[in-house]
């Protein structure tokens, strides 16, 4: 059997099976795959891995039949001829250029692909930090005008609304600057609405996974971790923390809703009536809060107006009355 | 390129007529690991009674009731202590006070291995016996861990005993296996494989171990002083907020980062200094490329991760704010030091396994290696490009979101150079007349799981899809696929090729079977899974999970069981092989023409009666009239050894 034989096995064999691989797993597979299409970014996040999922199959296939036909074909057990030894079975030009050129051109088509999803999905639902680079439209406004108290949202209005996400060991919080700053513990949000989420963190690094929104960022002391993502269908959601943050960090999860928009303004204005009184004392709301001199458990303070190097009047003030 | 020990005494001794002693027995009073024990609970005892002297009166102290300079200080005199007794100090102080060392001689009998030795061989397989101790003890770890998994609940260990479990078999792993290779086969085979009677700097080589077994201890100290919390990244603030146990985790990186930083730039100085006459660099062995790339990065990353240590000490003991965020610091500050460690530390495991899977292809291939130059430009590539993907590990951290794009591209271009060990072992596969003995199963095996283990690493670098899959189960089973599937199945290749070198022993085939198809088929069942529970929505180090994924993680659990019970087959070969039914090995014999071949087994004490002269690189199977790869010249009598290779 000459040279030319096995290659055309080996390829024949690897056309086959890739191309119906890819397609059972494009069209019985990918369309379940996590996390869903909850939001445009778990959408997107879906599509991606598939798209990776539908490139790097033929790769695994491609190898495992080589390394399959090796130990069939070119076993000692089975005899045969004696290899060739030699120049010519040291190097091989073409060989050797077209798998530099194949690899090349694979990762450089996923990097700039990966590049053009992140851009296009403003920052694909991960944390953009504090000064995000691919912000959807009218983001920008919404959140200057939470942090000034003036922002606002309505059903179908088509507003974004701004949303907090504070962790703390071991509990993930939330407040809408949009409803006066109330503080709960219940995640609830609008369907087909853009959600910015602002993530903070009272002590140690934790990191806010909304599984089936497709939204991951680190919730870090003293920085505002932005990420995006637009509500598409209603339901449940599970968000836990998936940054190790200590001995319960396996217990730090719990659940929210994506509801309807005017079920949304509903539950907001009786939660924001039900909390006035806690609202009145929580501190202003900010993007960020200091941790306390003692700690994270002792309360926190709006960041750039009270820090631990304030005046001791000022700082002092501020001390929760514990 | 010389190789002569040129010391003032032996040279002496030569000049006088007098031959010194290659061997000698031990004295009552001579210094061994006993000693380094004592040693080491002395040197702690005086360390934490200074801490406690100079600070037990600060207010902080006292507040706190935890004295972090009391315990680093007791860790750091432990060490010293540990060192003096093992006697790695004594050359050194003898040269401080102007005194003529004493010469150090090689140890006859099994004591050398608990002795501080300069030969390359005793300190390769004391690297061998430490290397497993390691693995051993955080597999057991990792039973503990599957174990509690088995259900979605808290059954066995508390939240906070489980914590510290994955903690600690996290950080002992990463240790293990930055030292796997380059330790017992980087040191026990290169000076062999580039024809040297020695490594460059014994002295240091011996340090280099001794401070690794040092490290492994300060690490495990962590679990009497009540263990860490942080994972094996240990990041910062919750490492700041942790107990005494973290002055363990930092201060044992520091330790064992001293000692990768002591065994990769005497390895690198080794390679580039000791090569023997004719071993060019297209000459050197494969295997030799993969450990002067790893000695590299040893050498120019593990220092990071050395000031990263030191730096959270300082935090501790000093009250120095380099992590504390509310006070000037930055947790993302732990976070690029300890991978821009971390990274390149990854390919620290990775490249020495392709260089046993090169080095060992070509013999059971009875073929040359395919495209022997790529593959070591493959290895530079990403040793190179390795210093440029740390942010991959921070893309939803919030830090720097406008250089997203480009770590992603840094770090898939870095599967091009990785992928060029694929290149090389298909190239020499094809039309091969192929031997599945144990080595070449094993790397066959390191083949199919290493696959795996890179191309979901593409999807972890992808920005888009890391959102999904970082932190949770895809990660850990990407990551236990590249080090489990790739080096550690490449050290098990090894081990059992080299082995009968090393030991004059064989091992058990049969044996070796079962271990090989028991480890490779439960690694597949074990970790694969992982990818699923990932996807599904479980983050890594939790002790609670959606209970829908209970049957997967029972699934995992006992493949991991079976798993962990492969290993005690090796372990039963080693034992069975080396001293139940030992069967004397050949000189060579997987019939190999690598440079360490062609010396007798057991490797004389000098390596080579004289050095050799390198005439061809050691791949030329199958081929008409191909050269000799050494002039090995005539070989002098047993017991007239030459001067030139005395230990130092």
């Amino acid at each position: 059997m000459n040279e030319t034989h096995h290659l055309r096995r080996m390829t024949i064999a690897w056309v086959i099976v890739s191309v119906v691989a890819d397609v059972l797993f494009w069209f019985f597979v990918g369309p379940h795959v996590p996390p869903g299409r909850m939001t445009d970014m778990a959408t997107s996040n879906q599509f991606d891995f598939n798209i990776l999922f539908v490139i790097a199959l033929p790769v695994l296939i491609g190898v495992w039949i080589y390394l399959g036909y090796t130990i069939v074909v070119w076993s000692a057990k089975r005899g045969g001829p004696e290899p060739v030894g030699g120049e010519a079975a040291r190097t091989n030009r073409t060989a050797q250029v077209a798998w530099i050129t194949i690899t090349s051109v694979v990762v450089l088509f996923l990097a700039g692909f990966g590049t053009v999803e992140l851009v296009v999905n403003h920052g694909s639902g991960g944390g953009e930090g504090p000064n995000p680079v691919w912000s959807p439209a009218g983001a920008t406004k919404a959140e200057a005008a939470a942090l000034a108290g003036t922002g606002t949202w309505s059903p179908h209005s088509g507003q974004v609304l701004p949303v907090q996400v504070i962790a703390q060991q071991w509990k993930f919080t939330y407040r809408y600057p949009t409803f006066g700053g109330f503080e709960t513990t219940q995640l609830v949000l609008p369907t087909n609405t853009t959600i910015v989420f602002n993530v903070t963190s009272l002590d140690v690094t934790h990191s806010f996974w909304a599984y089936q929104l497709g939204v991951k960022a680190d919730a870090n002391p003293l920085i505002n971790d932005v990420a995006y993502t637009a509500t598409t269908q209603q339901g449940q959601f599970v968000v836990r923390c998936s940054e190790l943050c200590g001995i319960w960090h396996g217990a730090m999860y719990n659940y929210g809703r994506v509801v309807s928009q005017q079920a949304f303004a509903t539950w907001a204005q009786q939660t924001e009536a039900t909390n006035a009184a806690n609202t009145q004392l929580l501190p202003a709301f900010a993007w960020t809060y200091t941790p306390d001199a003692n700690g994270a458990a002792g309360g926190y303070y709006p960041d750039g107006k009270v820090t631990p190097y304030s005046s001791a009047e000022v700082y002092g003030a501020k001390q929760p009355a514990s | 390129m010389s190789t002569v020990d040129e010391r003032p005494h032996e040279v002496a001794l030569a000049a006088s007529g007098t031959k010194p002693p290659l061997t000698q027995r031990p004295g009552l009073l001579s210094q061994h690991l006993g000693t380094a024990l004592v040693g080491a609970i002395i040197g702690y005892a005086i360390g934490h009674w200074l801490g406690n002297t100079i600070s037990s009166h600060y207010a902080y102290i006292v507040n706190s009731g935890q004295n972090a300079i009391a315990d680093t200080l007791g860790l750091m005199f432990g060490v010293a202590g540990w060192l003096l007794g093992i006697g790695a100090l004594n050359y050194p102080l003898a040269k401080l006070v102007g005194r003529q060392p004493n010469s150090e001689v090689e140890i006859q009998g099994w004591s050398k291995y608990f002795r501080y030795s300069t030969n390359h061989k005793t300190v390769g397989l004391q690297y061998v016996v430490g290397v497993l101790l390691f693995m051993f003890t955080g597999g057991l770890l990792a039973m503990a861990i599957r174990t509690e998994l088995l259900s979605p609940t808290t059954h066995v260990f508390s939240p906070d005993t489980y914590i510290k479990i994955v903690s600690e078999h996290g950080t002992v792993m990463m240790m293990m296996a930055t030292s796997i290779v380059v330790g017992p086969l980087g040191n026990y085979l290169v000076p062999l494989m580039i024809g040297s009677r020695r490594m460059a700097f014994p002295r240091i080589e011996a340090f280099s171990f001794w401070v690794f077994v040092a490290g492994y201890m300060v690490i495990f100290s962590a679990l009497p002083f009540g263990g860490f919390p942080t994972g094996w990244t240990g990041y910062a603030p919750l490492q700041t907020q942790s107990g005494p146990g973290m002055v363990s985790y930092l201060f044992g990186f520091a330790v064992i980062g001293l000692g990768m930083m002591a065994a990769g730039f005497n390895i690198a100085v080794t390679i580039i200094n000791y090569r023997a006459p004719g071993m060019t660099w297209s000459r050197v062995p494969i295997f030799v490329w993969s450990i002067l790339a790893t000695a590299a990065l040893l050498t120019l990353a593990t220092p990071t991760l050395f000031a990263a240590g030191v730096f959270g000490l300082l935090d501790r003991t000093v009250q120095t704010a380099f992590y504390v965020t509310e006070h000037g610091g930055s947790s993302y500050l732990w976070e690029n030091l300890f991978w821009f460690f971390g990274h390149p530390e990854v390919y620290i495991m990775a490249l020495p396994g392709f260089g046993i899977a090169g080095e060992i292809l070509p013999v059971f291939t009875r073929k040359p290696l395919f495209a022997y130059k790529v593959g070591a430009a493959g290895m530079i590539g990403v040793s190179l490009l390795s210093f440029f993907v740390w942010q991959h590990h921070l893309f939803q951290s919030g830090i720097n979101p406008d250089m997203r794009p480009l770590f992603m591209l840094t770090t898939e271009l870095i599967s091009i150079p990785t992928g060029f060990i694929y290149l090389v072992g298909m190239g020499t596969m094809y039309k091969a007349k192929i031997r599945f003995d144990l080595p070449m199963l094993f790397v066959m095996a390191l083949y199919f799981n290493f696959l795996i283990g890179g191309v979901t690493g593409v999807f972890l670098s992808d920005v888009p899809v890391n959102v999904t899959v970082h932190g949770g189960f895809f990660v850990l089973a990407h990551f236990h696929y590249t080090i489990m599937g790739g080096l550690l199945f490449a050290f098990m290749a090894g081990l059992y090729y080299w082995l009968p070198k090393m030991t004059g022993r064989m091992m058990n085939r049969r044996i070796g079977l079962w271990h090989f198809w028991t480890m490779f088929i439960f690694f597949n069942l074990t970790f694969f899974p992982m990818f699923i529970i990932g996807l599904l929505g479980q983050p890594r180090r939790v002790f609670t999970y959606a209970k829908n994924l209970q049957g997967l993680n029972d699934f995992s659990s006992i493949s991991a069981f079976v798993l962990g019970f492969s290993f005690l087959i090796f372990f039963f070969n080693l034992v069975w092989s080396l001293y139940i039914n030992p069967v004397k090995a050949p000189a060579n014999p997987w019939d190999s023409l690598g440079l360490e071949w062609q010396t007798a087994t057991p490797v004389p004490a000098h390596n080579f009666d004289r050095i050799p002269v390198v005439l061809a690189d050691p791949y030329h199977y199958s081929e008409v009239n191909a050269p000799a790869v050494a002039d090995l010249g005539p070989a002098s009598p047993p017991d007239e050894p030459s001067l030139s290779g005395a230990p130092a």
